[in-house]
């Protein structure tokens, strides 16, 4: 059987974010997939030596729409790590709270594009329609709704009080009970089952040695989440690192759709144990050093290298993202799957190409 | 009856009332304390140019000979940096954004009067 190329994107009905893949098939099996990346990169990490540091949190925050609060709270984190700086315990908390809220809606929409690349229309509908509340809560207490703006270096711009912890506590509830409705068949429906189980599997070792993180490393057995490593408000709230050891499809799906119940709940402890105090410090002079700041975004771990020499712009600034470090998984999964199976699988590591590309 | 379950869940939702806002028969809802177009009141300017320098996007001009504020709505990003360093609250930002509009001198919030 002769070899035939397949061009896969950069503009493709499952794919949200540009990618190129150049896939080589044999009859109606992938032998290779070549990817080529770039279409969306604005070189942001440049714009360090144009912004003020301060004001260079409100570009972090822009290097992916969907982690956005996550982004810019690495790199107030960082900033903070070089100057020493206190961070208040409510601030703490409240950063907790709304990169969990990234968390929650980020997950809501991968399962909504999975439901789409799974052709499965009504029930990515839905998906995002459940999003569509957290946004809600989003807007409410940041006052941006994919941007959020509240994360500045030493605490936060905004604060959550009364009436608005009972509104997103009981708005909350509602969420998780319409979550639990959409991930039911996510998990258990039969159709989904077929689609997603035993396509794609990577081995524990395989997740290991290509470096994933995240939801697909976690998939595949491996208990490593970012947020173990305690910072923000996480070491004083409970949380178990969710896995699963078959490493599949299907399990980077449970994965996901567990990890939005413990979102939903690590929020309400949040919001219940919130100490009271200030919400931020006042920041004087100056950053002077460098940083490695790592922390756990929805599709895995991100990690920042700031270096600061002692003026109001940053010296280097660089970022590795999650769906980077997942792509080398990506392109092993494809290796030897069925042609149909190749949005599935592209879109199982979550790929954000705008994030990869910055 | 894990065939049946998505079959369950949309019929409830058929039956349900759409859960997007129906415009535009019905205006949609601003939430408080969304973050808008920026509203700058004069009267209260004291022309001190702390907002320009705070502006992240450098989307505020003032010029305190002339006492003029323009501000380049294509450049605004509401962050809201503007208002918090306003020492005399003659800026503040609205929950909704104003009507869209076909000329160029619009986007432009000059001398306080918002076209």
């Amino acid at each position: 059987m002769a070899r035939t190329i397949i061009p896969f994107g950069p503009q493709h009905p499952v794919l949200p974010e540009p990618i190129h893949l150049d896939l080589v098939v044999e009859d109606e099996k992938v032998i290779e997939a070549r990817p080529s990346i770039g279409f969306v990169h604005r070189g942001l990490e440049k714009l360090v030596e144009k912004k003020d540091f301060s004001a260079f949190v409100y570009v972090a925050e822009r290097i992916c729409g969907i982690c956005s609060f996550i982004h810019g709270q690495t790199y107030c984190q960082g900033i903070e790590a070089i100057m020493d700086i206190p961070v208040p315990p409510r601030a703490q908390y409240l950063r907790t709270v709304w990169g969990e809220l990234s968390r929650v809606h980020s997950h809501l929409l991968w399962l909504g594009l999975m439901a789409d690349g799974m052709g499965f229309e009504s029930l990515f509908m839905h998906s995002w329609r459940v999003r569509e509340r957290v946004l809600n809560i989003i807007e409410a207490t940041t006052g941006g709704r994919v941007i959020f703006g509240s994360c500045k270096i030493g605490g936060v711009r905004r604060d959550i009080v009364g009436d608005a912890i009972k509104d997103t506590m009981a708005a909350l509830d509602i969420i998780e009970r319409e979550t639990r409705e959409i991930t039911q068949v996510f998990i258990g429906d039969n159709s989904v089952k077929k689609r997603l189980r035993g396509v794609g599997v990577l081995s524990r070792q395989e997740a290991l040695d290509l470096g994933c993180v995240g939801p697909v490393l976690r998939a595949s057995g491996v208990s490593q989440d970012m947020r173990q490593q305690g910072y923000a408000a996480y070491p004083q709230l409970d949380m178990q690192v969710i896995t699963r050891t078959e490493g599949d499809s299907y399990a980077r799906c449970a994965v996901r759709c567990d990890e939005l119940f413990q979102s939903l709940g690590l929020i309400r402890q949040a919001l219940v144990e919130m100490p009271a105090g200030e919400i931020e410090v006042k920041v004087t002079g100056f950053p002077n050093g460098e940083v490695i700041m790592r922390t756990e975004q929805p599709r895995g771990e991100v990690v920042y290298c700031i270096k600061a020499n002692g003026t109001k712009n940053l010296q280097r600034f660089r970022v590795r993202t999650p769906t980077f470090a997942n792509l080398p998984a990506m392109l092993k999964l494809l290796q030897g799957c069925d042609l149909a199976d190749v949005p599935v699988l592209v879109l199982t590591i979550d790929p954000c190409i705008s994030c990869t590309e910055r | 009856m894990p065939y049946f379950q998505m079959t369950r869940l949309a019929l409830k939702w058929a039956l349900t009332k759409p859960p997007t806002t129906q415009y535009p028969f019905e205006p949609r809802r601003a939430i408080a304390g969304s973050r808008g177009e920026l509203i700058f009141k004069r009267d209260n300017c004291a022309y001190c140019t702390l907002c320009a320098k705070r502006c992240p996007t450098g989307a505020i001009e003032v010029d305190r000979a002339q006492k003029r504020f323009t501000l380049d709505r294509l450049r605004c990003i509401s962050c809201a940096c503007c208002v918090e360093n306003c020492p005399r609250d003659s800026l503040s930002l609205s929950t909704g954004h104003g009507t869209p509009s076909t000329t160029m001198e619009s986007y432009f919030c000059d001398q306080g009067v918002k076209a």
